[in-house]
């Protein structure tokens, strides 16, 4: 475990989100109160994190413009940008 | 043999650290692999100061520190293909989480200690978002230090439900209850009891306890209802074949449930590795009391074998790292005690999965729109129509409906699936373990890997 060292902030959106360093994108959207980010392509169901280890590939985000990172696994950088499928 | 090691250990968990730990010191150059940042795997994942409640943890720690000191390590690297080459093996990662980078290591052994993920069952409104697997709270918590929501269900079955309903709870989520489906073992009968783990075991009762948290065997979570978000549960009192008796809704905002965990065992399978049906039902690797599977110069332990937990994992890694050292020339003494730890703690797994088995009432709670292929959004009534258009087993039932042809290649629905049309879940069959560009694909030659860093 990395020391819990100073916070940073990711984009959602558009909207600042903290993040702890060490975390991935995933978790610091769910800690943030957002829980899904994608839809579905056949019925728009909304997706976020279900299995939380990288198996079940529900959680995937787009990050800095590059689509399909599974959030679980992808650590969370200062200054990435996400973007959503969620409306605004 | 510049360039290639004598064991690649696939996985950082208690399995792969102790059993890279054990090749190390009986003379082997040894390479340990996983695709997270840190080590632990699932279980001691983020080991530092914040879990420290994780039994083990410190003996976990110490290993790693010793192994650091005289393996090559390399976290953050994924492996998604694992190959013959003439005299031993290649190992094909993809490292970093973004912008990966190929690179092939080859050895002349493999122990695989791929762990395991969470078995989740379908019901209504699973698919929600809020409803979340018990490993995925439970990374959350150990590897984010995110508590995954404020007012939150437990349910499934078997022990693990415990430490994941009172590590939320420590974290200061509001816990409404733990739905055990099968038979809450009074902490008397405890099988953690008869294992030497009292401790342990008086400890999540007194976790639950002190949070005031309802514990309720033969109850079950059988719905999940919201709009895009979770708002509240569908409790039932189940029979003792799981079917509902009566039901009742509980408000939260998440649910962490799981039905036992599927052996991750794609790597050794791909190798042709031999696999055998485990006490649950789930195949696992076929291994001698060495913990050598039926390929050569192959080794599995831990939740490969078998789920277990952390302390057998342990000690069949260390099995499999004195077994692969001695099968490749270096002198091992024999370590009887070693042996017969192993066989206690295997027989005290497999006590638990007996007591922790998946009833076939589950299918009572499925509607015929409740999906069970989360990717690809297949329909129970779509696989009772493939059944219906002539569909004998799973693999029929997937051509026809497309179930565990998405992106999870049917990791979460492959025994949902299997168990609708009657079969036991089949091996994994998965040339490819994780996802990889078609160009990293098109490079991967087996006549040419790229030279590895190189033992030390």
């Amino acid at each position: 475990m990395r020391p819990v060292d100073r916070e940073f902030e990711i984009t959602v959106d558009g909207v600042a989100v903290p993040v702890v360093p060490g975390q991935s994108v995933g978790a610091a959207l769910h800690g943030a109160g957002i829980r899904s980010w994608r839809r579905t392509r056949r019925e728009g169901r909304p997706r976020g994190l279900f299995c939380g280890i990288g198996v079940c590939f529900d959680c995937l985000v787009t990050v800095n413009g590059v689509p399909s990172l599974r959030a679980c696994l992808t650590e969370a950088r200062p200054g990435d940008r996400i973007t959503t499928e969620n409306e605004r | 043999m510049t360039g290639t090691y004598d064991l690649a250990v696939v996985g950082a968990g208690p399995a792969g650290v102790a059993g890279a730990l054990s090749a190390c010191l009986a003379g082997l150059d040894v390479v340990l692999i996983d695709g997270a940042t840190s080590p632990g795997g699932q279980y001691f994942r983020g080991f530092g100061a914040p879990n420290r409640a994780t039994p083990g943890s410190a003996r976990f720690a110490r290993q790693w520190e010793t192994l650091t000191a005289r393996a090559a390590v390399l976290l953050g690297h994924r492996v998604w293909a694992v190959e013959h080459t003439g005299d031993g093996f290649a190992v094909r990662c993809l490292e970093g989480d973004r912008e990966e980078r190929p690179r092939t290591v080859t050895a002349r052994a493999l122990l695989f200690a791929t762990g395991a993920h969470d078995r989740p069952l379908p019901f209504p409104g699973w698919d929600l978002p809020g409803v979340l697997t018990a490993g995925g709270a439970q990374a959350l918590l150990k590897g984010d230090l995110v508590v995954a929501g404020r007012r939150i269900v437990v349910a499934g079955t078997g022990p693990f439900l415990l430490p994941v309903a009172t590590g939320l709870a420590r974290a200061g989520a509001d816990v409404r209850g733990v739905y055990e489906a099968n038979g809450r073992l009074g902490l008397a009968r405890h099988p953690l009891l008869t294992a030497g783990r009292a401790a342990e075991a008086l400890g999540y009762g007194l976790g639950l306890a002190r949070h005031r948290i309802p514990y309720l065997g033969r109850h079950a979570v059988i719905e999940a209802h919201g709009h895009d978000a979770l708002t509240h549960v569908t409790v039932a009192r189940l029979d003792a074949g799981w079917r509902p008796l009566a039901t009742r809704t509980v408000e939260c905002d998440t649910l962490a449930y799981g039905y036992g965990f599927v052996p991750q065992i794609e790597l050794p399978v791909q190798l042709g590795c031999l696999t055998r049906q485990g006490t649950d039902g789930a195949p696992v690797v076929a291994v001698d009391a060495g913990m050598r599977a039926s390929v050569p110069g192959v080794y599995a332990a831990g939740e490969t074998t078998g789920v277990g937990g952390a302390p057998l994992a342990e000690a069949e890694g260390r099995l499999a790292g004195r077994a692969a050292a001695a099968d490749l020339g270096r002198h091992v003494p024999p370590l009887p005690a070693l042996s017969r730890r192993a066989a206690r703690l295997s027989a005290f797994a497999a006590a638990l999965a007996r007591a922790y088995p998946v009833r076939q009432g589950w299918q009572d709670w499925l509607r015929d729109d409740t999906l069970v292929c989360r990717c690809e959004e297949v329909p129970l009534s779509a696989v009772r129509e493939a059944v219906s258009l002539g569909a004998r087993d799973a693999r029929a039932v997937k051509l026809l409906a497309r179930p565990g042809m998405g992106w999870c290649q049917g990791r979460m629905c492959g025994h949902v699936v299997a168990a609708l049309v009657g079969d036991d879940p089949e091996p994994p069959r998965r040339p490819i373990a994780q996802p990889v560009r078609l160009g990293d694909l098109a490079n991967a030659s087996p006549q040419a890997p790229e030279p590895p860093g190189g033992p030390r």
